[in-house]
Order: structure tokens, then C-alpha cells, then sequence
């Protein structure tokens, strides 16, 4: 292919400034001693002193922080055990599996999120009413045995649906290693004695490690950034980060909101880097491995490829 | 390692909140209050086809700009070689790593009224432009929001075009654009059916864009069904059945396109 002209360089820089251009206003208004977004006022951190003063704004980033890492050690334990049980399967019940696999990732998140609240309300419900039918029974009212079954939308309901919509992703993820896996491998090493768990722990388990850690990578990302799900999902006790964040944005007022912002950039942009630089590690080491062995070098996947591989996936594998 | 039992825990945690919601918001669709079985939902929506039409009018708008932009990014990107093309990709990336609302939220003071653009329109001896809270802000949101959704699945498919097919279709005499038309399109062409579902489902389900650049002045379906569950209009039923209704022309929308996309891109290569 020709290489690009300066036209075709022009248009990419343009492109870029459109997605950036918003970012860095944030940014540099975090920093500015005024009120208004459109007036520089002088150089002020009062927004980031103001922002660390805002209760809600640290018990919203302590359940952001708990519910995504719970949810996605669920996620990645359940997903890669899962991953492994539909490998192993005949392709019909493995394909039908694998399409309920996907809804979540295909279906419109207000739908995902308005269900689960749906199915959440119905069966507290349910619940409800079926305490109400066990307090009328009438040995319950002779052993003076009351059932007070219920239950609210809150965080319990909010860690469900951050599992269910985050075991998806590792699954996409766990899944293409498991198809490059030697299947020979793993019974070699039982003939030479291990027990099936060993084998597992020693010999499979190493190879697929890549696609698992790529897989929690990406579920916690899904789960840190998710408003529309939470939003349907936590109820009125709960709030995640992104829900305080829509709260603020509704009023449009504070620059706290823009301290935030780069606050939660910076943090990506450092996550950004501690993983590229762990990639380039296991790249480093990778290669040295195959060439230890006399094997071609063979470049794994970074954690942005497979995203927009399983991006790009989705649709067809439906 | 043969073992499928350990897929269990999985699979009925599918059932029991994958597939079961659905069912419920499928029950509520065609139930009263009350739990009598009902039709008046679907049959009342007529009164909301202004909402609908204009839910996927601005969706499809929004994805046309995005094949507009994303495709030829997506192309010259893939051109680049060396560390501009990584380094590009991750810049693309980067912006959908930030909270999308905190980003949607930035377009609202770099277009208000005494915002940034038009102090910088003012500037210049230019007039002002209204343009927060119209139809043209949520695009602008939509397109801002899902265009690395295009760029992604377009750029991975076009690098993965084997350059020796290029080369051969070069050596029989093809100049660059009938390359482009006989060989790169259609091998891309998977490539942009991904991204536009990627881009219209967001686009036509969202109620965080609309809300925050339409100022409330352009009611969108997610508007509506957000209104249902936890806004003023709260009626679950009648939610349930906007949702299934959307969700029903939506897929009909992918399959259609799906099935056409296919035989388009076969054609093309026979």
C-alpha cells in the first residue's frame, strides 16, 4: 500500500483534535480560578482541595472500587472456569451457549440494565408476598415464627449485574487461547502421571493465563466506566462514581466535576502505561522463550488488540 | 480437562439473569397492573412514533457520519507504518477509557451559548451559533461518543488484508482506486457491518446524550423508557413494551443488514 500523503496526515490530526479537544479543555479549566468554563480566572487547585472534601464524591469511588473488583474476580473465575466447561463441549450446545454468551454484549445497555431491574423488583416482590403467605400459615402463627423475606436494589443487586455483564468479556477473551492450546499437552503431562487438577494448574492454566489476565483487564474497565447499568441497577442507597458524576453534570455548575475528570485521565493514562510496559516484558520474555526453543517468534496480542478483535467479533458470532 | 461440568455455575447464572429478565420484561409488555394479559401497550405506542422516528433517524445519521469519518481514518491509519500506527490506535483508545459522561459533558460548555466555540467565533468577528440543545448536539454527541467503535473493527480488518493480495491485483494491471473498489472495500466490508452495529445500538437506545446536549428538548427512546422506570411517567409495563419493541426493530435492523452485507461482499469477490 502507498504510504499516506500530507492531505491524508491532515485529516488524521483533525480527527484527533475532535476527540481530544474536550479532554484538554477539561483539563486546563480544573485549574482555573472561576466559576465559569468559558473565562480564565488565574491558576487555583481549590477544585481538587473542594473535590477531596466531597463525601459523596469518596463513599461513590469506595463502591465504584469494591463493586468492580469484586465483580470482576467473580467474573474471571466463573467466566474462565465457563470458558473451559463450553470448550469441551460438542459444537451445537456450545454455539447456543456462547449466543446467550453474547446477549449482553449486543443488547442495548438501558435494555440490560432495565431487565435486570425488572426481574430485581419482581422478585423482591415475589418474595414479599411469599413471607406474607408463610406469616398466614398457621403454624407459623402457632410457633410465633415471623418470615421477613425482601429485599431492596442495592449493592447486592448492583455486584449481579456488573458479574453478569462482565463474565462476557472474559469469556471472548479466554476462549481464542484455549483454541491455540495443544490439546496434546495436557495429556502428556497426565501420562507422565499428573493428576487431571496438576495438569490444569501446571500446564493449562500457564498457557491461558495471558487471555485471563487480558479478560480481568477488561472486565474491570467495563465495570469502572459503567453508568447506564449501575443506574438501573443500584437503587437509591447506592451510587457509583458515574452516577455521582451524572448528578453534578445535571446542574452544570461545579468545576469539581473538571478535577475529577483529569483526575480519572491521569489515572487511566497511568494504568495505560503500567500495562504496556508489562506487555513489553512479557513480549521481551516471550520472544526469548521461542527463541530458547527454536520456535519463530510470534508476537502475542496486546490488550488493545484483542479488544477490538472481540469488538469486532461480536456481531457474527451472534 | 474434559470436563464441561465446571461450565454449571455459568450456565444457570445465564438463565437465571440473562435470559430470565427478558422474559420478565417480555411478561410486563403484555400485562396490566393488575397481571391481566393486555395488548393497550402496543397498541397505544402509535402516540410515540414522533420518539421513534426520531431515536433512529438521529442513530442513523450519527452512524453515517461515523463510516463518513472513521472509514478513511481507519484506512489511513492502517497505511501508517512503525510506532505512529501504535501509537495511533492507543490515542483512539484513550478517550473511550474516560468516563463517557464526563466527555459528553465537556461538548456542553465548548458549545454554550458564551461557551468556548462561540467566544472563539466571536473572536474571529464571526456571529454566534446556537447550537447546545438542538438535534445537531446529539448527533455531534452521538458521533463524538461511538466513533472509536467504527474506527476499531475497520482498522483491525483492513490490517489484516494480506498485502500480497494488493500486490497481486497491482501486478495485473489495477490502478490504486479499482484496488480499492475490487480488493480493500469488500475484504473491509465485515469490518464496517461491526461497527455500525456498534454505533446505531448505542445511539439509538441512549438517554445521557440526549439529555445532556438536547437540554431535554429531544425526547429519544431511551428518554422514553428511562421516563418509565425511574423518571415521572413511571409505568413499568408500558416500558417493557417500548423496550421490546425496540429491541425487536433493532435486530431486524442487524439481521437485514447482516444478510445484505454478506451477499453484498460475496457478490463483489465472485
Amino acid at each position: 500500500m502507498k504510504r499516506n500523503g500530507p492531505l491524508s496526515r491532515l485529516f488524521i490530526l483533525l480527527v484527533f483534535l475532535f476527540l481530544y479537544a474536550p479532554i484538554f479543555v477539561l483539563i486546563v479549566f480544573s485549574f482555573n480560578d472561576s466559576k465559569s468554563n468559558a473565562v480564565w480566572g488565574g491558576f487555583t487547585l481549590d477544585w481538587y482541595v473542594q473535590l477531596f472534601q466531597n463525601d459523596t464524591v469518596l463513599s461513590a469511588l469506595r463502591t465504584t472500587l469494591l463493586v468492580s473488583f469484586l465483580a470482576t474476580l467473580i467474573a474471571t473465575v466463573v467466566g474462565t472456569a465457563a470458558a473451559i466447561g463450553f470448550y469441551n463441549m460438542k459444537r451445537r450446545p456450545r454455539g447456543i451457549l456462547l449466543g446467550i454468551n453474547n446477549i449482553p454484549l449486543t443488547n442495548a445497555d438501558i435494555i440490560t440494565g432495565v431487565s435486570m431491574m425488572l426481574l430485581f423488583v419482581f422478585a423482591g416482590q415475589a418474595l414479599a408476598s411469599l413471607s406474607g403467605w408463610l406469616n398466614n400459615l398457621e403454624w407459623v402463627i402457632d410457633a410465633n415464627l415471623w418470615f421477613d423475606l425482601d429485599f431492596n436494589l442495592g449493592f447486592g443487586t448492583l455486584l449481579i449485574a456488573h458479574i453478569t455483564f462482565d463474565i462476557p468479556y472474559v469469556i471472548l477473551s479466554v476462549m481464542p487461547k484455549l483454541r491455540q492450546l495443544d490439546p496434546n499437552i495436557a495429556e502428556a503431562a497426565q501420562d507422565l502421571g499428573a493428576t487431571s487438577l496438576y495438569a490444569f494448574r501446571k500446564v493449562v492454566l500457564p498457557e491461558i493465563m495471558p487471555g485471563v489476565v487480558n479478560g480481568a483487564l477488561i472486565a474491570f474497565t467495563m465495570s469502572i466506566d459503567d453508568f447506564v447499568i449501575s443506574y438501573f441497577t443500584a437503587g437509591s442507597q447506592e451510587s457509583t462514581l458515574s452516577m455521582v458524576v451524572y448528578s453534578m453534570v445535571r446542574r452544570r455548575v461545579s468545576p469539581e466535576i473538571n478535577a475529577l475528570s483529569t483526575l480519572m485521565f491521569v489515572a487511566v493514562l497511568v494504568l495505560l502505561v503500567v500495562i504496556n510496559l508489562r506487555q513489553g516484558h512479557q513480549d521481551a520474555k516471550e520472544a526469548k522463550r521461542r527463541k530458547a526453543l527454536g520456535a519463530p517468534t510470534i508476537a502475542p496480542e496486546s490488550i488493545m488488540d484483542i479488544t477490538t478483535e472481540n469488538v469486532g467479533r461480536e456481531p457474527s458470532e451472534r | 480437562m474434559k470436563s464441561k461440568g465446571i461450565a454449571i455455575p455459568y450456565v444457570v447464572w445465564m438463565a437465571v439473569f440473562v435470559v430470565a429478565p427478558l422474559v420478565v420484561v417480555v411478561v410486563y409488555a403484555f400485562t396490566n397492573r393488575d397481571w391481566s394479559v393486555t395488548l393497550d401497550h402496543f397498541t397505544t405506542l402509535g402516540q410515540y412514533a414522533g420518539v421513534f422516528g426520531r431515536s433512529f433517524l438521529l442513530a442513523f445519521v450519527a452512524t453515517i457520519v461515523c463510516i463518513l469519518i472513521g472509514y478513511p481514518l481507519a484506512y489511513f491509519l492502517a497505511r501508517e507504518r512503525g510506532r505512529l500506527r501504535g501509537m495511533a490506535m492507543l490515542l483512539i483508545m484513550l478517550p473511550m477509557w474516560m468516563n463517557f459522561l464526563l466527555r459528553t459533558y465537556s461538548w456542553v460548555f465548548l458549545l454554550e451559548r458564551n461557551g468556548f466555540f462561540n467566544n472563539l467565533l466571536s473572536a474571529i468577528g464571526l456571529p454566534k451559533l446556537d447550537i447546545i440543545n438542538t438535534s445537531g448536539a446529539v448527533v455531534l454527541g452521538m458521533v463524538y461518543n461511538f466513533l472509536p467503535f467504527m474506527v476499531l473493527p475497520i482498522f483491525s480488518v483492513i490490517e489484516k488484508i494480506d498485502p500480497r493480495v494488493i500486490e497481486a491485483a497491482q501486478d495485473l494491471g489495477a490502478d490504486s482506486a479499482t484496488v480499492f473498489r475490487r480488493i480493500t472495500f469488500p475484504l473491509s466490508l465485515p469490518g464496517v457491518l461491526s461497527g455500525i452495529t456498534m454505533v446505531f445500538i448505542p445511539s439509538v437506545s441512549t438517554f445521557v446524550i440526549s439529555r445532556l446536549l438536547g437540554g431535554g428538548k429531544t425526547l429519544l427512546l431511551g428518554d422514553l423508557i428511562e421516563m418509565q422506570f425511574l423518571g415521572s411517567a413511571y409505568n413499568p409495563h408500558l416500558g417493557s413494551a417500548i423496550s421490546l419493541v425496540m429491541m425487536v426493530i433493532v435486530l431486524i435492523c442487524m439481521g437485514v443488514m447482516n444478510r445484505f452485507g454478506e451477499g453484498e461482499g460475496e457478490a463483489v469477490l465472485l
